[in-house]
């Protein structure tokens, strides 16, 4: 596939798909995982509600939902992989590609975009070297996106890096906020 | 309270009195502020009975649309043989809106003792809390004190020993604001793409699972607990202004403002004092120039408007807008409106699930126009083709997320016309410079 079959808004890195499929893969739900899913499903009368929970699994033990994933979560639900990822793609939270470690989302709907959300993703931009919005840093460490309201606006500009939320981020704090990451 | 600020006088914490009380997240802390009070009253009520308090109270719907919750619940058939659910919204997405956050964040008890009561109420055995999946510390909390809960038998197969199974569960969101509208939300939490539904069949007959189904938003399931407790008449005395609004209310304030925060105050106050006392009014040097009272849904408000405002429901209708989720977003003279607006629609367009065209295709056309109008780049017919999408966006879709787009335009440019054609004609906006403090 081609990127200008996809509509190339943001560049997948189909290196990493290839890689992957390439690669033997590991089921992810085994052992406590796949215990963790079965009282899951306990919760819903249906297999199908858990499919959500079933996909956060994946990420987090994964870091991204590959097609194999999604296969994988399928097969545990009882759906087609195809179901799978025409959910997965309504929601904007799962990967479908790897991303940096450090996954920085700013948000700059206008409560934040009146109080100077634009400078805080510019000072991102600028700090970790991605230059470019959706762009992994060269070393595989940085992400940066913007994102629609967090939800935490009188705290603005709300910054998300991975599962951690911050607030307050003013263009000022970004270099400390990176040097703490590891 | 006005977290993260000290508690203003002339505000009533009911529901936001433990804010920055990290004690009161506990079960032992929340215990020792009278928690689980009112679920033990409950239960020892007849359910008919409990749907009555809040009837009476005069309670209504504090997720955007206001409506009755007494009414909703009393929708709720006993005996009909199906199993029933209960689902709290905790998408909380509308932007401006952070006031559920924080509660659940700061009184995650007090939510899973409202989903009970509620779910005793309308004869659920379960009920799912729906939070967005942004809400990474609201989600650690919750699913701390849902556990706590069950540990301690408050909830679960037999509910403070009542005999009641009351089931309570989290449920995390993966990111889409359009699953805040209720058959979207039922939609998502079966596994599914997070589509509105067709209307009818309504919740109450047909939700989630196919099962009559009541939704409630966060702050509205917490202040049943106070309302069981202190009677209907106690809340409804609670009011400032007319019958029809009664209780108090958070709204969580920001933008351009000295003191952003989230404030509870009594229905029908002045939105006046509320900006300027309580809120600390502009940013040195600015002034106030517009409000969004309910989140960005809501009609745009001129300050003459806002300024004549009581804070209730029919009081923000009355100056040209809704009191909608409570999010007040404040603009201040520094900002240029038009791309305010253009950042707004942006928001829809890009939350629209597109299954209706007028959305889809409305929202995506009406960003792009502002957006060249707000470049400079606009024409004079660019303003009419947006009235003109705006009227064909509006009453015409499965959900109202198509309306809410059309809403902040239409609204702008009728209050703000004149900044929509300074651009067009090309004299550029000039904030002003004075300094920020
Ligand atoms: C596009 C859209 C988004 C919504 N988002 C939310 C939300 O995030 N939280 C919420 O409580 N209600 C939201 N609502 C309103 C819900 O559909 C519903 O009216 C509400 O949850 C009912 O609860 P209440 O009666 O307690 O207010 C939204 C509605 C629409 C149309
Ligand atoms: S109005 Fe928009 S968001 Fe609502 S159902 Fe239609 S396309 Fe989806
Ligand atoms: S607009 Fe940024 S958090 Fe709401």
């Amino acid at each position: 596939m081609t990127a200008e079959l996809v509509g190339g808004l943001e560049p997948p890195d189909y290196a990493s798909h290839d890689r992957a499929a390439r690669e033997q893969y590991d089921p992810v739900f085994t052992g406590d995982v796949k215990r963790e899913l079965d009282e899951l499903l306990t919760r819903y009368p249906t297999k199908m509600a858990a499919l959500l929970p079933a996909l956060w699994i994946v990420q987090r033990v994964r870091g991204w939902v590959s097609d194999q994933g999604m296969a994988e979560v399928a097969g545990q639900l009882d759906l087609t992989p195809a179901y799978v990822k025409g959910v997965v793609t309504f929601y904007t939270m799962y990967h479908q590609h790897p991303v940096g470690k450090y996954f920085i989302q700013v948000c700059t709907t206008s409560p934040c975009g009146i109080c100077g959300a634009e400078d805080v993703v510019k000072a991102f931009l600028r700090h970790t070297n991605t230059g470019e919005l959706g762009i992994t840093s060269p070393e595989g460490r940085f992400t940066v996106i913007e994102v629609e309201c967090l939800g935490a606006c009188g705290f603005a500009t709300p910054v998300m890096i991975n599962e951690e939320f911050i607030e307050s981020v003013t263009p000022d704090k970004v270099p400390d906020l990176l040097a703490r990451l590891t | 309270m006005g977290f993260p600020h000290q508690s203003h006088s002339r505000e009533t914490t009911v529901l936001s009195k433990y804010f920055g009380d990290a004690d009161a997240r506990t079960l032992a802390g929340w215990k020792k502020r009278g928690g689980y009070k009112a679920l033990e009253k409950a239960l020892d009520m007849q359910p008919a009975d409990i749907v009555n308090v809040v009837k009476e109270s005069g309670l209504r719907g504090r997720g955007g649309a206001g409506f009755p919750t007494g009414l909703k619940w009393s929708f709720m058939k006993p005996g009909d043989g199906k199993p029933h659910y209960l689902c709290c919204n905790a998408d909380e997405s509308e932007p401006g809106t952070f006031k559920d956050r924080e509660l659940m964040r700061w009184t995650p008890h007090a939510l899973v003792e409202g989903c009970a009561i509620a779910a005793y109420a309308i004869g659920a055995e379960t009920a799912y809390i729906y939070i967005r999946g942004e809400f990474t510390e609201p989600l650690y909390w919750m699913e701390k004190a849902v556990k706590e809960a069950y540990d301690a038998r408050i909830i679960g197969k037999n509910a403070m020993g009542s005999g009641k199974r009351i089931d309570v569960y989290v449920h995390k969101g993966a990111g889409a604001y359009i699953c805040g509208e209720e058959t979207a939300l039922m939609e998502s939490l079966e596994g599914r793409r997070g589509n509105p539904r067709i209307k009818p069949p309504f919740p109450a007959v047909s939700g989630v699972f196919g099962m009559p189904t009541t939704i409630n938003n966060v702050e509205t399931l917490i202040a049943a607990a106070p309302i069981l407790l202190n009677g209907a008449d106690w809340y409804k005395k609670m009011s400032l202004s007319n019958p029809k609004s009664t209780g108090t209310k958070l709204y969580s304030v920001c933008g351009n403002i000295q003191r952003p925060g989230t404030y509870e105050v009594v229905m029908g106050f002045p939105f006046k004092e509320f900006l300027y006392d309580l809120c600390g009014g502009p940013l040195h040097g600015r002034k106030f120039k517009a409000v969004i009272p309910g989140g960005a849904s809501v009609p745009i408000q001129n300050m003459e408007e806002a300024e004549a405002t009581l804070m209730d429901y029919e009081g923000f209708v009355a100056q040209g807008s809704m009191l909608g989720s409570g999010g007040v977003i404040v603009i201040d003279d520094a900002q240029p409106m038009v791309t305010v607006i253009a950042r707004i629609a942006r928001f829809f367009a890009h939350e629209s699930c597109a299954q209706c065209t007028q959305c889809r295709e409305g929202t995506a056309w009406t960003t792009k126009i502002l957006e060249r109008i707000r470049d400079g780049e606009g024409t004079m017919e660019d303003l009419d083709t947006l009235l003109d999408i705006a009227e064909q966006m509006t009453g015409k879709t499965i959900c109202v997320l198509s309306d809410s787009c059309a809403v902040p335009v239409v609204s702008g440019i009728k209050k703000f016309r004149g900044e929509f054609e300074a651009l067009i004609q090309g004299r550029r906006f000039h904030p002003v410079t004075a300094a920020v403090a």
